[in-house]
């Protein structure tokens, strides 16, 4: 009997020749995380328990991405824990604000986290880095604590559900589509206590960026991690960014899964999920023409380089819907720089959007553009429960970059084609 | 023993609702409390009284890592939480930091707002006395169990790291 490429990690992780799906094991971790909220939780744990020796701190990141800049006096408070700490312990890879960004898409960018790898995140987005091809989850601060201070993690091996997609992607449609439809398909918990492997040959179609952005979302399926095997789109993303050799590790034709999907997504238009759950997802012409208040473009999601082109591209010499606002926040420091330099910051402040430093802000209703009673968003982050993004009484639509973007210039949800026209429409390579 | 009312939400309750975002500046358990499901319910948290007992649908605790999460229910002073099913982190959460929690699909469906309950925790068993029904909820696995008897994960900890030096 084989084993799928998660097995297979995670049995190198814990000093066995195989684990079996619902074993309960001690996996040495490769790289932990803590973010600006989930950290100081940590830190509290960790001077409880009157520990002052961390196992490794070249592997421990303090990514600085919630409440930054400080919001209020107690998040500047709270901020100042978490930095007093990386300083004393002297954490090489401590990103405080203006040095980093949103952690999941900054881990990835900057080459710490690379295939074969576990890496534990106090973030539940932490499963973003899987599309890497390897294991990564999210736990809460106290687990985190534990991992800072043995450099293990006690999980219990998850079983797979394998998800084929054959056929090309349509216009507009990417990686943020797939995985609004597979959570769609499957539900909020349709993948609980589970592994999703995606594969198959439209992710031949899909950049790094895109792989990252189903990865992200498998949390929102309920599961517990998500995985691509590595492959050469992987392997271009890795070239010169990866920080740490690493080894590829790919499922056996005869490994066991827990539940299989095979769909054809060609002709697939793009995908929404209404409110007030993520897999309450129709295909978008079901709901052009909805009313919306404001738009956000950023999140752990889909803040990346490609996105903020897609955006501009159809906001080019355009303005945004009177009445309507639009937030655009690139996810790290560099993707902002990178931005500026192709001048795509131009075209979103010539078009009358707001721009901000990285920030998970408006995607959990911290800061930076919160919903009040009754509004609606479009959205291109991840999450629309009740009172998500601000008011308990607020509604989130979420969607992938060039609809939230089409929507943000007609104030109604809108399909890209209606700005920009099917001539212009990207298609997949 | 526990004895207290029991306060029944839906299902898919994300820790968005359980605590808000926006009181996320703090680590006080009592101050987070104060907020604890005001989202789903604007005065859960003055009518709760400490013991009582917190029941809710599938896949409670779903969305965010927070532990302000179960820091906001045991910040309130809850006894426990039933649910018919547990978001994973959540339900890690819980169990490191010592949150008294019980899936029992049977009990959490037939519960209504108000009832009173008796739970044995050991024994796992759950008694409705409202509606004069018993249940039985599902066993922790041995790994959990061993957590929870060291007090939580840190405790466990400790005792590993002394083992290990």
């Amino acid at each position: 009997m084989g084993y799928t490429a998660m097995q297979k990690i995670l049995a190198v992780h814990s000093g066995k020749k195989a684990v079996e799906s619902g074993e309960f094991i001690m996996a040495k971790v490769d790289l932990a995380m803590a973010n600006d909220i989930t950290a100081p939780i940590s830190i509290k744990a960790l001077e409880r328990a009157g520990i002052t020796k961390l196992w490794n701190k070249d592997r421990i990141a303090i990514v600085f991405s919630h409440f930054v800049p400080a919001k209020d006096i107690l998040s500047a408070a709270q901020a100042a824990v978490a930095r007093e700490f990386a300083l004393k312990y002297d954490l090489s890879l401590f990103f405080d604000e203006g040095r980093g960004g949103i952690e999941h898409s900054l881990l990835p960018e900057l080459g710490l986290v690379v295939p074969g790898d576990v890496v534990i995140g106090a973030d539940s987005h932490s499963c973003t880095y899987g599309g890497l091809g390897l294991f990564s989850t999210g736990v809460g601060s106290t687990d985190l604590a534990a991992v800072m201070a043995t450099g293990e993690c006690w999980l219990k091996v998850p079983e797979t559900m394998k998800f084929n997609y054959r056929g090309k992607p349509g216009p507009w449609v990417t990686g943020k589509d797939l995985i609004l439809f597979t959570i769609g398909k499957i539900g909020v918990d349709g993948a609980l206590y589970r592994n999703m492997e995606f594969m198959g040959p439209s992710l031949k179609f899909l950049s790094m960026e895109a792989r990252l952005t189903m990865t992200n979302m498998v949390i929102e399926a309920g599961g517990k991690s998500g995985f691509i095997e590595a492959d050469e789109v992987t392997e271009a993303y890795l070239k010169g960014r990866a920080k740490r050799p690493y080894e590829v590790y790919k499922s056996d034709p005869d490994a066991q899964y827990c539940a299989s999907y095979d769909w054809d997504i060609s002709g697939m238009e793009p995908q929404v999920a209404q409110p007030n759950l993520p897999d309450k997802v129709v295909g978008l012409s079901a709901v052009v023409g909805a009313k919306v208040h404001s738009a956000f473009l950023g999140s752990c999601t889909n803040g990346r380089i490609e996105d903020l082109r897609i955006a501009a591209e159809l906001m080019k010499g355009k303005k945004v819907a009177k009445g309507l606002r639009f937030m655009v926040i690139p996810a790290t420091q560099n993707i902002y720089r990178q931005a500026l330099k192709e001048g795509l910051i131009d075209i979103f402040m010539e078009a009358e959007a707001v721009v901000s430093a990285a920030t998970c802000g408006p995607c959990l209703g911290g800061h930076m553009g919160v919903l009040g009673p009754d509004e609606v968003c479009i959205s291109s982050s991840n999450r629309n429960f009740p009172g998500r993004m601000g008011h308990r009484d607020s509604k989130v639509y979420l969607a992938n970059p060039a609809v939230v973007t089409a929507s943000a210039l007609t104030g109604y949800i809108t399909h890209p084609d209606d700005i920009l026209g099917k001539a212009k429409a990207p298609v997949a390579a | 023993m526990i004895n207290g009312t029991a306060y029944k939400f839906g299902d898919n309750v994300d820790t968005d609702q359980i605590i808000s975002a926006k009181y996320l500046v703090t680590t006080d358990a009592v101050e987070l409390g104060k907020h604890c499901m005001e989202v789903a319910d604007a005065d859960f948290p003055t009518k709760a009284k400490a013991g009582d007992i917190l029941v809710a649908g599938r896949n409670f605790g779903c969305g965010s890592s927070r532990e302000h999460a179960p820091l906001a229910i045991k910040g309130l002073g809850l006894s426990l939480v039933i649910a018919e099913s547990f978001a994973r982190i959540f339900f890690r959460n819980c169990i490191n930091i010592g949150m008294p929690i019980l899936e029992c699909p049977e009990a959490a469906k037939d519960v209504s707002d108000g009832d009173q309950m008796e739970v044995n925790l050991d024994q796992g068993m759950i008694k409705n006395v409202t509606k004069g029904k018993s249940y039985k909820a599902q066993a922790f696995p041995g790994f959990m169990q061993q957590i929870i008897q060291a007090g939580g994960l840190m405790p466990y900890v400790k005792k590993r790291l002394a083992q290990s030096s």
